[in-house]
């Protein structure tokens, strides 16, 4: 008799045994690695390992001229490239004192958005994946797949797109573009609408979700969380309202929250989000109106002035931070990401402690990491 | 129990949806399970695919002279090129004083990003519509310059493609309610200061 069998033979003792969850798992979104100490099918005790996608992206951007980080940004959140492209643009236009023309803010608020709704869709997907539904992931890649056709016909990439600059954006949008985004955006809500009513109030996905991977509103703002998985919360927290960039204060839109904040918020804040950014898109596109792309800063090489600056967006999975130190020349002195995904995922312990193993996985997947952005 | 079958019911229009109109597609051929089409999967106008050196019709050279902007810019130092004097312009026949001698792109390392193509004053690089290149040899993305050239003429050719500079000039052109202004090619310029202002 080994000495294993012998202490489930002594019944009822607890038996504590570790489980590695990953790194190459499928409900981990990518590579991320958890030691879950378990009791049966009980988590004691988690220990999140992160790194495996580390890639020295911070360090990079010391080396890069301000124009070549873009490339590096959009390689950090590669969900959501456009948002974080911008907050990137942002940064360095504050360190400079530059002003956007009105028309390249309104395609950079209608590309973020867009790219916002294919963000969350991607979320919704791999929701019903973790939970055990196939359906809705298929209907989410194909508005998805749309958005993404849309992408490469204004930026000519589907994800890695490298469209905005510090000033502006590279080049106007297409001049079919309209007619793109009118028949994009009925189809979109459709697609949107139909994930929803298949998923959203479905018996088994509450039933799998509803009160699991709760965090209080305390614990919540203590962690650090932000977007959807805060505003799950019930906390009113957009920084698109807080404090508007860009030109987000010309748009009509609400935030929702969540009460619990447990994952079945989390999923209903991200769709009703997307419902929000459709809005959103549709303003923005009534108000365009023609006009300068860039600013007259041109093709020249970005020296900006001595000076350090931090400046925050909110990206689909929270809210992103760049603090961007100069030292005069053409390259960044230093540059540090606040990334939200990073943020979110430090309270997985918290979250994961004394739930059953097969709940980790919503629970991860509720908080809709991207590795890149984690890891950096 | 209503809500399962409610479920039930939109998979079921989904999959009747799907029968009517597939969304996925077949990867390489295009076209559906019933009719293949062995065309290369089509991309958009602005794609972004590999990047190519263009070739001047007129002149019979390629428009790149090697003046090193796209190579300083480039994110990931995927480029290398060698410049000599253009025998043709001690002919008289061209008006580029010096021209590409080799140029080099690994595109292992490329990401993709189109910064060479917005800093070449010469319109000498694009991004071609070309993505499906890969090779069974560690070093086989490395394209030297015919290579590179044909790529880009293959590319002129499918998408009767203009100077970038052209079309500037004839878009003021047309702006400024003129005609037949745009006949000049960017040849046509001083290279050695057109390399300086890129630099800022």
């Amino acid at each position: 008799m080994t000495e294993a069998s012998s202490k489930i033979a002594a019944a009822g003792e607890p038996m504590e045994m570790l489980l590695n969850m990953g790194p190459q798992h499928p409900s981990t979104h990518g590579v991320f690695r958890m030691v879950l100490q378990v009791d049966g099918e009980k988590i004691l005790d988690s220990e999140p390992h992160i790194g495996y996608l580390h890639r020295g992206s911070e360090k990079l951007c010391e080396g890069e001229q301000y124009h070549q980080v873009i490339t590096l940004f959009d390689r950090m959140d590669y969900i959501a490239n456009f948002n974080n492209e911008m907050v990137y643009c942002m940064a360095v236009e504050k360190l400079m004192g530059l002003t956007v023309p009105e028309r390249a803010e309104y395609v950079r608020v209608i590309l973020c958005e867009l790219n916002r709704i294919a963000s969350h869709l991607l979320f919704v997907a791999t929701m019903g994946l973790d939970a055990g539904a196939m359906t809705p992931s298929m209907i989410c890649f194909r508005g998805r797949e749309r958005v993404q056709a849309l992408f490469e016909a204004v930026s000519g990439a589907r994800m890695m797109h490298n469209y905005f600059r510090v000033g502006g954006i590279k080049e106007d949008l297409p001049e079919n573009f309209g007619e793109m985004v009118g028949e994009l955006l009925p189809l979109l809500r459709a697609d949107v609408e139909e994930s929803d009513k298949l998923l959203t109030f479905n018996e088994i996905f509450l039933a799998r979700l509803k009160n699991v991977g709760a965090i209080s509103t305390e614990d919540a703002l203590d962690y650090g969380f932000t977007g959807p998985c805060l505003r799950a919360c019930g906390v009113d927290y957009d920084l698109r309202k807080a404090q508007p960039y860009s030109v987000y204060d010309r748009f009509e839109f609400d935030v929702p929250v969540g009460l619990d904040g447990d994952c079945w918020d989390r999923h209903y804040v991200r769709v009703q989000e997307m419902y929000e950014s459709l809005k959103i898109v549709e303003q923005a596109l009534e108000q365009m109106a023609e006009g300068n792309i860039a600013s007259s800063l041109g093709r020249r090489l970005i020296r900006p002035p001595k000076g350090e600056v931090y400046v925050r967006a909110e990206n689909p999975r929270g809210e992103l931070g760049v603090y961007l130190v100069s030292d005069g020349t053409d390259k960044p002195y230093r540059l540090k990401v606040r990334p939200p995904s990073f943020c979110n995922l430090s309270a997985i312990r918290h979250l994961l402690r004394n739930t059953w193993i097969a709940d980790s996985v919503v629970i991860l997947g509720s908080l809709d990491i991207v590795l890149g952005e984690v890891d950096r | 129990m209503l809500n399962s079958l409610k479920g039930l019911w939109v998979t079921f229009v989904s999959t009747v949806n799907g029968l009517r109109d597939p969304v996925t597609r077949e990867y390489p051929s295009t076209g559906t399970l019933w009719k293949r089409n062995k065309r290369p999967t089509p991309v958009q106008d602005r794609f972004m695919g590999f990047p190519a050196l263009t070739w001047d019709g007129e002149v019979e050279e390629p428009f790149c002279t090697s003046c090193m902007v796209c190579i300083r810019q480039c994110p990931t130092q995927c480029m290398s090129a060698t410049m000599i004097d253009n025998p043709a312009h001690q002919e008289g026949r061209s008006s580029r004083r010096k021209i590409v001698e080799s140029f080099e792109i690994n595109l292992n390392r490329c990401i993709l990003c189109g910064i060479c193509v917005e800093v070449c004053n010469f319109d000498a690089i694009v991004m071609s519509h070309e993505h499906e290149m890969s090779t069974y040899q560690r070093n086989g993305d490395r394209v030297d310059l015919p290579a590179l050239l044909d790529i880009g003429k293959k590319f002129q050719q499918e998408t009767e493609w203009v100077p970038p500079t052209v079309l500037a000039k004839q878009r003021a052109a047309k702006e400024a309610g003129q005609e037949e202004v745009a006949q000049d090619g960017p040849a046509n310029e001083e290279p050695a200061a057109a390399a300086d202002s890129a630099d800022g």
